[in-house]
C-alpha cells in the first residue's frame, strides 16, 4: 500500500472516530471496521478505528518516548520499597550523623546519598521514589473519578435533554466559573489535608469539563438511526446511554483524559506545596518543593529543589506529549504541539 | 445585547450567592474551635460560650447567615476573628498587590502569546515556528510554584551572589511610593504567573490564525493587493481572537489560583496569602470575603469578556 493512500484513509477514520460517527460496540458483537467496505479499501477491512488510532500513535516517536519516561517514572514509584531496600534508607528516616554536615546543612549529592538529603538528613532519591507513587496514584486514581462522573453527568444531560439538560448545563456553567484553587483550599482547610480529601477536591473541580465535552458529542449522537433502532427494539435508556452511545464518544475522552492526568498531577503537588495536600511527613514531590523552599533553603542545596522539581516537569511533560499524540492519533487533521 | 448583558448578569447573580452560600455552609455547619482557640488554653466552658456568643456562633445556622447576607448587601464583610478588624479592611489593603500582579502578568502572557502565536503561524513548520512550539510546551509543563522558585534561584540568588542586586527576594512596595521599585519587585511574580500560560496562548493563536488564514476572505483581501501585514493583522488576528478571548475568560479563575501560588512563592501578602493564612488560622470571616471578592471579579471580568466579542468580532451579535 503506497504511504498516501494509507494516509488518506487514516485521516478518514480518525474523523470518524473523533466525530463518532459510527457504532463501535454494536449490538451484533462486530467491530466498527467491517462495516467500513463501502467507502474504505478493502485491504484496510477489519481494522478497527481504535487498531489505526494505536498503530499510529506506535510509529509515533514522540509518542513512543514520552511513554518509555511514563514506564520509567511508574516502574521508579512501584520499585519504591526496593529502592529503600537498595540504599538502606528509609522513606522518613533521619540521618543526623551521616546525612548531614557538620554545620547541620543538607548533603550534597554523593555515593550513599544519590540525590543528596534534605533539610532533615532523608535521603531525597527514596522519598522522591516515595513521592512518585503519590503524583501516579493522584494522577490516575483522581482523573479516573472526574472521567467517571463527568461521563455519566454529559449523557445525561445530552441523552434526556430538555430540563435535565438545562439544569446540569446551569451547574456545569456554575462550576467551571469557580475559582477553583480558592474554594478547594478553604474545603481542604475544614476537613482536613490527606489523600482522599485531595482526590476528592481534584475530582469535584474537574468533571464540569468532561461532561461539557461529552454532552455536546450525545448530543449529536442521539439523533443517529441506530439509537432510533435500539430504542426501537425496547431497549432501555440506560442500556441505549451505556451501550450504544457511550462507545462513540470513547475516543474524545481518552484524549481528554490524557491530558487531565498531568493537570492533576500538578494541581496535586499545588495542594501539597501549599500545605493543603497530602501532610508531611509523607514524602510527596509537592511537600518535598515546600520543604525545599522554607528558609530559603533550595539556594543552599538547590538538589533539595531540583530533583523533585526535575521529576514532576518531566512526568507531566511526557504526558502532555503523550495526550498531544493520542489525540493526532484519533484525528490526525488536527492542530498538535509537535509537527512530525 | 441588552437581554444578553441582564441574561449574564443575572447566570452572575446566582454563581455568586452559590458561591457564598456553599462558602458559609463549609465553615459554618462543620464544628468549629475558634472559639475554644481564641480563649486560649485555660478557659472555662464559660469563657468560651462568651465567645461564641460574641462572635454570633450561638445563633442557629439560619439566622447567622441571613445575618451576613443583609451585611453582604451592605459592604460588610465581617470582622477578623483575631484582631477584630474590619475584613474589607484586610481585602483593601491586600486587593492592589493582587491585582497589580494578575494585570501585569495577563499583559505579558497575552502579549507573549499572541505575538508568538502569530509568529508561529504566519511560517508554519518554520525554525521559529518549531522553537516556539518546543518552548511552549515546556512552559506549558512547567508547575508554577516550580518556575517562580526557580526564577528566584537564578535570578535573584545567583545574581545577588554576583554581585547584581537587581531582584529584590520578594516582597512588596506600593506603586504610589516607589514605581520603579515597584516594577522591579514585580518582575519576577509577572513572569512566573505568566509564562506558564502564555505557552497555552501561543499554541491557541498559533492554531486559530491558521484556520482562519487559510479562509476565503482572506483570499479575497491578499488579491485585493492588501500589504500580508495588513492582511495578518487587521483581517486575520481580530477574528482569530475570538477563541483567545473565550480562552482568557475561562482561565480568569486559573489567574485567581496562579496568584495563590505566586504570592506564596514571593511573600507577597495580597489575597491568596491572606487566604491561605486565614486557611490556616481558620479564621473563616476572611476565607469567605477573600472568596466572595475574588469570585466578584471572576464574574465581572467574565460578563466584559464576553461583551469584548462583539468588538472584536463584527460577525458576532450579542443576543
Amino acid at each position: 500500500m503506497s504511504e498516501e493512500t494509507l494516509r488518506t484513509t487514516e485521516a478518514d477514520e480518525g474523523r470518524l472516530a473523533v466525530t463518532a460517527d459510527r457504532d463501535l460496540g454494536g449490538p451484533d458483537g462486530t467491530g466498527g471496521g467491517a462495516v467500513d467496505t463501502a467507502d474504505g479499501p478493502a485491504r484496510i477491512q477489519g481494522r478497527s478505528p481504535w487498531q489505526l488510532a494505536w498503530e499510529r500513535l506506535r510509529r509515533d516517536r514522540v509518542a513512543m518516548i514520552s511513554l518509555a519516561f511514563i514506564v520509567l517514572i511508574v516502574l521508579f514509584a512501584l520499585l519504591a520499597p526496593l529502592m529503600a531496600a537498595l540504599t538502606g534508607h528509609g522513606v522518613n528516616q533521619q540521618f543526623n550523623d551521616v546525612g548531614l554536615t557538620p554545620e547541620g546543612l543538607p548533603k550534597a549529592p554523593n555515593g550513599t546519598f544519590w540525590f543528596g538529603t534534605d533539610d532533615l538528613g532523608r535521603d531525597i532519591f527514596v522519598r522522591c521514589a516515595y513521592g512518585a507513587r503519590i503524583s501516579i496514584l493522584v494522577g490516575v486514581v483522581a482523573t479516573g473519578f472526574t472521567i467517571a462522573v463527568g461521563v455519566v453527568v454529559g449523557l445525561i444531560a445530552g441523552y434526556y435533554g430538555k430540563v435535565a439538560d438545562t439544569i446540569l448545563s446551569r451547574v456545569i456553567d456554575v462550576v467551571l466559573s469557580f475559582p477553583f484553587l480558592l474554594f478547594a483550599i478553604s474545603l481542604v482547610s475544614i476537613v482536613g489535608a490527606s489523600l482522599s480529601v485531595t482526590i476528592f477536591v481534584i475530582a469535584m473541580f474537574s468533571w464540569a469539563s468532561v461532561a461539557r465535552i461529552v454532552r455536546g458529542q450525545v448530543l449529536s449522537i442521539r439523533e443517529r438511526e441506530y439509537i432510533e433502532a435500539a430504542r426501537s427494539l425496547g431497549a432501555s435508556s440506560t442500556r441505549i446511554m451505556f451501550v450504544d452511545v457511550l462507545p462513540n464518544v470513547l475516543a474524545p475522552i481518552i484524549v481528554y483524559a490524557t491530558l487531565l492526568i498531568p493537570s492533576v498531577i500538578v494541581t496535586e503537588a499545588t495542594l501539597s506545596f501549599l500545605g493543603l495536600g497530602v501532610p508531611a511527613p509523607t514524602a510527596t514531590w509537592g511537600n518535598m518543593i515546600s520543604e525545599a523552599q522554607a528558609g530559603g533553603l533550595y539556594q543552599l542545596a538547590p538538589w533539595f529543589l531540583a530533583f523533585p522539581s526535575l521529576l514532576l516537569l518531566v512526568l507531566t511533560l511526557a504526558f502532555n506529549l503523550l495526550g498531544d499524540s493520542v489525540r493526532d492519533a484519533f484525528d490526525p487533521r488536527g492542530d498538535r504541539m509537535l509537527q512530525k | 445585547m441588552l437581554r444578553f448583558l441582564v441574561r449574564r448578569v443575572l447566570l452572575g447573580i446566582l454563581v455568586l450567592f452559590l458561591t457564598v452560600t456553599l462558602v458559609f455552609a463549609l465553615f459554618y455547619v462543620y464544628p468549629s474551635d475558634v472559639a475554644r482557640s481564641l480563649a486560649g488554653r485555660q478557659a472555662t466552658p464559660e469563657t468560651i460560650a462568651l465567645i461564641k456568643a460574641r462572635l454570633g456562633l450561638d445563633q442557629p445556622i439560619y439566622v447567622q447567615y441571613g445575618r451576613y447576607l443583609v451585611n453582604l448587601l451592605h459592604g460588610n464583610l465581617g470582622y477578623d476573628y483575631y484582631h477584630n478588624v474590619p475584613v474589607t479592611e484586610i481585602i483593601g489593603s491586600a486587593l492592589p498587590k493582587t491585582v497589580s500582579i494578575a494585570l501585569g502578568a495577563s499583559v505579558i502572557w497575552l502579549l507573549l502569546g499572541v505575538l508568538n502565536g502569530v509568529l508561529s503561524a504566519v511560517r508554519p513548520r518554520s525554525i521559529a515556528d518549531r522553537t516556539l512550539t518546543v518552548f511552549s510546551l515546556f512552559f506549558y509543563s512547567l508547575p508554577t510554584f516550580v518556575l517562580g522558585l526557580t526564577l528566584l534561584y537564578f535570578f535573584y540568588f545567583k545574581l545577588t551572589i554576583a554581585g547584581i542586586t537587581f531582584f529584590p527576594p520578594g516582597g512588596y512596595v506600593n506603586f504610589a511610593d516607589d514605581p520603579f521599585t515597584w516594577f522591579r519587585s514585580l518582575i519576577l511574580p509577572w513572569l512566573t504567573l505568566a509564562l506558564v500560560q502564555a505557552a497555552l496562548y501561543t499554541r491557541l493563536t498559533r492554531g486559530s490564525l491558521l484556520d482562519v488564514l487559510g479562509e476565503d476572505y482572506i483570499r479575497t483581501a491578499r488579491s485585493k493587493g492588501l500589504g500580508e501585514r495588513r492582511v495578518v493583522y487587521r483581517h486575520g488576528l481580530r477574528s482569530a481572537l475570538t477563541p483567545i478571548v473565550t480562552q482568557f475568560g475561562i482561565d480568569l479563575g486559573v489567574l485567581v489560583g496562579g496568584v495563590v501560588v505566586t504570592e506564596s512563592v514571593f511573600g507577597i501578602d495580597g489575597m491568596g496569602f491572606e487566604a491561605v493564612r486565614a486557611i490556616n488560622d481558620q479564621n473563616s470571616p476572611v476565607i469567605i470575603g477573600v472568596v466572595i471578592v475574588a469570585a466578584g471579579a471572576v464574574v465581572v471580568a467574565n460578563i466584559v469578556v464576553d461583551m469584548l466579542y462583539a468588538v472584536l468580532d463584527p460577525r458576532v451579535r450579542l443576543n
